[in-house]
């Protein structure tokens, strides 16, 4: 290999991810410039939240629940040698609302709905229905994609919110229930130091936001996908990967930015 | 699933996460306290305000009467400037003092105030005269230290047998 193939090698390898990152920008903006006609047709979109979001309800609250549970338990043994046992509640609060409850969600989000609409999608292209439709007139980016984008954008917020409060309840029965705290100190506390706007709403700002990416990876790794069989499985891979990784970048980048300050 | 069975699990859905959503801020949050009623603005100045921060409450008889709005020191005086707001229904003598306490131990600090006798009350943009600064634990064992010293100094040396 000469130094000329190995400088050529490293400049196509950019020209590649130059090259996908600008498929996937032109691929967002088109979702987006898509968006009015899937709220024309908001039959589509709620289908496709039944599929989405509802369907996801089961796994959300019962992660959530657990992790409510285990969050108070070991945040009662920290707690106990400095005799602080009853700001446990505003402990998990504070930790479910701002971080947990969006980034578990959008995780297992992208593990529960991400991959269904990867797989849905990719299959929809393997056995050409997308090009069919085409074929018909029917914009499959307004008829198949944008409603699923405005879904899983509406889902996800409300899946962060249940989760976060199915949590607290949870560590309220580990609490208040099973090692027996003050149920008044618990959520009086919880009141006192947790802001509606500062952590409850930048918490919902952050799963809107993941909302956003792990439906559009979702969607652009079916669109893009091999129309093979092994295209699709490794898409759906991709999926997981790529919608896990951009959310806690982006979920540490949003934190720097909403709590830097105390 | 027919079309009307879908939209109607998804309205319970839509309905269960703006639940969620009310708990968190009613329950688990402080939005009932948060729409802050209007309240006046005044001022105190303090030699030394410890550890005092914006939106640290302030209280009279332990009672939560209105929040720190802003801390600034002044530049002739070198003293902390408080401008706090206090809720409009309540009001206090010209001469109430302002007092930066701990609540408890080692707990958040917040400025009590303490009604005086003045027949006229206080009004937005008054100054509030007496005041008293925060413990600073520092110069409490300081003074102990020095104290201590100056006791050893004074006494004489204990006898030895």
């Amino acid at each position: 290999m000469t130094l000329h193939d190995r400088v050529a090698a490293v400049g196509a390898l950019m020209i590649r991810v130059v090259r996908s990152f600008g498929r996937a920008g032109l691929f967002f903006a088109d979702l987006i410039v898509h968006m009015p006609a899937a709220l024309r047709r908001f039959s589509l979109v709620v289908r496709q939240v039944h599929a989405i979001g509802n369907r996801s309800l089961v796994i959300i609250l019962s992660s959530g629940l657990a992790v409510g549970f285990v969050l108070a338990l070991q945040m009662y043994y920290a707690l106990v040698p400095y005799g602080a046992t009853e700001s446990l509640g505003q402990i998990v609060n504070l930790s479910l609302v701002r971080e947990l409850g969006p980034v578990v969600t959008a995780l297992l989000f992208a593990g529960r709905a991400g991959t269904s609409l990867t797989a849905e999608i990719g299959l929809m292209k393997a056995g050409e229905q997308l090009a069919a439709m085409e074929m018909m007139a029917v914009d499959p980016r307004s008829r198949v994609l944008a409603p699923r984008f405005v879904a899983g954008v509406i889902s996800m917020p409300l899946l962060a919110i249940l989760f976060s409060a199915v949590g607290i309840l949870g560590a309220w029965v580990v609490g208040v229930l099973l090692i027996g705290l003050d149920s008044g100190n618990f959520w009086s506390l919880m009141q006192t130091r947790v802001d509606v706007w500062r952590d409850v709403g930048n918490g919902v700002v952050k799963s809107f936001a993941f909302g956003v990416v792990c439906t559009a990876v979702a969607l652009y790794q079916g669109f893009v996908t091999e129309a093979t069989p092994e295209g699709v499985a490794y898409a759906t891979t991709r999926t997981v990967v790529v919608s896990s990784l951009s959310v806690l970048a982006i979920d540490f980048m949003l934190t720097a930015l909403m709590f830097s300050t105390p | 699933m027919s079309k009307r069975a879908i939209e109607t699990w998804v309205g319970l859905f839509v309905m269960l996460g703006i639940a969620g959503a009310l708990f968190l801020s009613l329950k688990a949050a402080n939005l009932a306290s948060f729409g802050e009623r209007k309240g006046y603005t005044v001022t105190a100045k303090f030699d030394n305000i410890g550890g005092l921060k914006p939106r640290a409450p302030v209280r009279s008889a332990g009672v939560t009467i209105g929040r720190v709005k802003q801390i600034r020191l002044d530049p002739k005086t070198y003293q902390g400037v408080v401008t706090m707001e206090i809720h409009d229904d309540v009001r206090f003598p010209k001469d109430s003092s302002a007092k930066i306490l701990t609540s408890g131990l080692l707990g958040d600090l917040y400025v009590g105030m303490e009604p005086g006798a003045d027949d006229k009350e206080l009004v937005a943009g008054d100054v509030i005269r007496q005041t008293q600064s925060a413990v600073v634990l520092e110069n409490l064992i300081g003074q102990m230290i020095f104290n201590k010293a100056a006791d050893a100094g004074d006494s004489p040396p204990p006898e030895k047998k």
